[in-house]
């Protein structure tokens, strides 16, 4: 069975829940089997935020998400809480503005993206998530344009149909970084 | 594919029970099921419908007694805690004859628990769930798609044997997204005669009331109401099974331990381990058949659940005790993972159950 187990942690206001949702529905525009898994409860304020993702050709068993094979951490609190459980030969990405250490695993590959950074230099200071999604998509081997363009106009309501342009941008930077 | 949207839960049984017809809606929030309430309130005064947060749980379920007497659809959801509070009402929707949806996304318990995922009503709800002989149809969704079709089936029930169906959900299985497609076709209303809508002088007056105080009368509404039961126990199981044709070592769960058993299974399969599955999708009426089938060939049972053991009592019952059934759980907000289930499989294969 082919399936990618994605968690996505950070701090509750950095669009880790929307982040996660672009996902499963990038995953469902493409055929895929998906589920979606907020943690729900007092740590949202404050404390850390994180989804459960699965993207599957079979359908999703559990929707928890336990040993993932891609992690995004936003925040120090999110690494060290789940760095430990990455699937071996997994992928990490962290936001290298935010967190100051280095990923301790050596049987990962890790990506730094000082994404806030890069969000503030090209004034989208609230899309450091989406150019992390851009960077997963990328390492993933799953960025293309169509699927992109697909999923972010089912997650970006029609009334703000003006944010298509600027998500889709700071994915490329993303991508690109 | 192309018309599924991702929805949570929560939002798909709501969605659903206005597609089904439901205009009235009374609540009290309440983690983890709010986004229910949330949805009901955005959605019901757009189409002319009423959502009412009511000053508490009790005050609603008396809400939805009051509605349902005029014959209308109505809902109203909780979680555990606040599920005890409407208990009183659940008695006197049964007392008399009422139908009604009401939706359970458990949290653990007991007393205010905690707010995290759990099944440890099963008890409150199989077994009646307030004071008196009654049962509620208990329907345990295990995909956020079944929430919805849950919810459907759920009014349907309801109204054709004048009593509650409860949806029996948890709080995973309310805050997860998946994808689901809301095609239904809903039937024409189901005539209520006995509903009190005014005689515009034409008819006698139709009493909707719990309250027999001539015990012969309240033992002959038992009987008849028990008549009901029994043929609902005859032909409203529904069940799913899940690689049982083969199967020695036999896995039962509902909802999200459901799940987690299934990549359990699938995990044991590759490894040569011959394991189904038993999902009851009904907890009440409880799908007796398959339990029947599985005690003369397999060699144990596992019941996979969120608290301390309940289901796996119906489960020894509808086996007769012909195997071992044995018990693999969480409780207190924790959920079983794949491996402690795919442990206890392994288990049952070397040789199981003292």
């Amino acid at each position: 069975m082919s399936a990618t187990q994605m968690l996505i942690a950070g701090f509750g206001g950095q669009g880790i829940l929307f982040t996660g949702k672009f996902l499963a529905y990038k995953g469902l525009v493409e055929g895929k089997e998906v589920s979606w898994l907020p943690s729900y409860g007092p740590e949202m304020r404050g404390g850390t935020a994180s989804c459960s993702v699965i993207l599957s050709d079979e359908p999703v068993g559990s929707p928890i998400v336990s040993t993932p094979d891609v992690l995004v951490a936003m925040n120090l609190p999110s690494l060290d809480k789940y760095e430990d459980s990455v699937a071996p030969g997994g992928i990490i990405i962290v936001d290298s503005t935010l967190i100051e250490r280095e990923v301790k695993r050596d049987d990962v590959t890790v990506y730094y993206v000082p994404a806030t950074k890069l969000a503030s230099d090209n004034e989208m200071p609230t899309l450091a998530n989406m150019i992390i999604a851009g960077k997963l998509l990328k390492a993933t081997d799953s960025f293309t344009d169509e699927g992109v363009d697909a999923a972010l106009k089912k997650v970006i309501s029609a009334k703000r149909a003006d944010m298509l342009d600027v998500n889709k941008k700071a994915m490329q930077i993303g991508a690109d970084c | 594919m192309a018309d599924k949207v991702l929805m949570k839960g929560n939002e798909a049984i709501a969605e659903a029970a206005i597609i089904a017809g439901c205009r009235h809606y009374f609540g009290y929030p309440i983690t983890p099921q709010t986004e229910i309430a949330a949805y009901m309130a955005k959605r019901m005064p757009k189409i002319g419908g009423t959502f009412l947060q009511a000053e508490s749980e009790i005050a609603a379920i008396n809400m939805v007694y009051g509605v349902s007497s005029t014959g209308k659809r109505v809902m109203t959801s909780s979680s555990s805690p606040g599920i005890s509070l409407k208990g009183e009402g659940l008695s006197y929707l049964a007392g008399a004859d009422l139908p009604a949806l009401v939706i359970n996304v458990q949290r653990g318990g007991p007393g205010l628990g905690g707010i995290q995922p759990s099944q440890s009503d099963y008890f409150q709800a199989t077994k009646g769930g307030a004071h008196g002989d009654f049962r509620m149809i208990v329907l345990a969704p295990s995909s956020v798609q079944e929430m919805a079709d849950m919810t459907v089936k759920g009014f349907d029930l309801a109204d054709k044997y004048r009593m509650t169906a409860m949806v029996l959900a948890d709080g995973t299985m309310g805050q997860m997204m998946e994808p689901v497609s809301l095609d239904y076709e809903i039937g024409a209303p189901v005539e209520k005669p006995w509903a009190t809508t005014g005689t515009k002088m034409e008819r006698p007056h139709n009493i909707v009331n719990s309250l027999f105080l001539v015990p012969d009368e309240l033992e002959k509404s038992n009987f008849e109401r028990f008549e009901r039961y029994k043929y609902i126990e005859e032909n409203e199981c529904m069940y799913e099974e899940y690689m049982m044709d083969d199967a020695e070592i036999c896995v039962t769960a509902f909802g999200i331990a459901a799940r987690v058993s299934k990549n359990a299974i699938n995990a044991a399969r590759e490894m040569g381990i011959k394991v189904g599955l038993i999902r009851p999708i009904t907890l009440w009426p409880f799908p007796v058949a398959p339990y029947r089938k599985a005690a003369d060939k397999v060699k144990e049972i596992i019941s996979v659940e969120l608290s301390m053991g309940q289901m796996i009592e119906d489960v020894k019952l509808a086996s007769e005790c012909k195997v071992p059934v044995t018990l693999c759980n969480r409780v207190g907000g924790m959920i079983p993972s794949p491996e402690q289930v795919l442990d206890a499989i392994k288990n049952a294969a070397n040789g199981g159950a003292k």
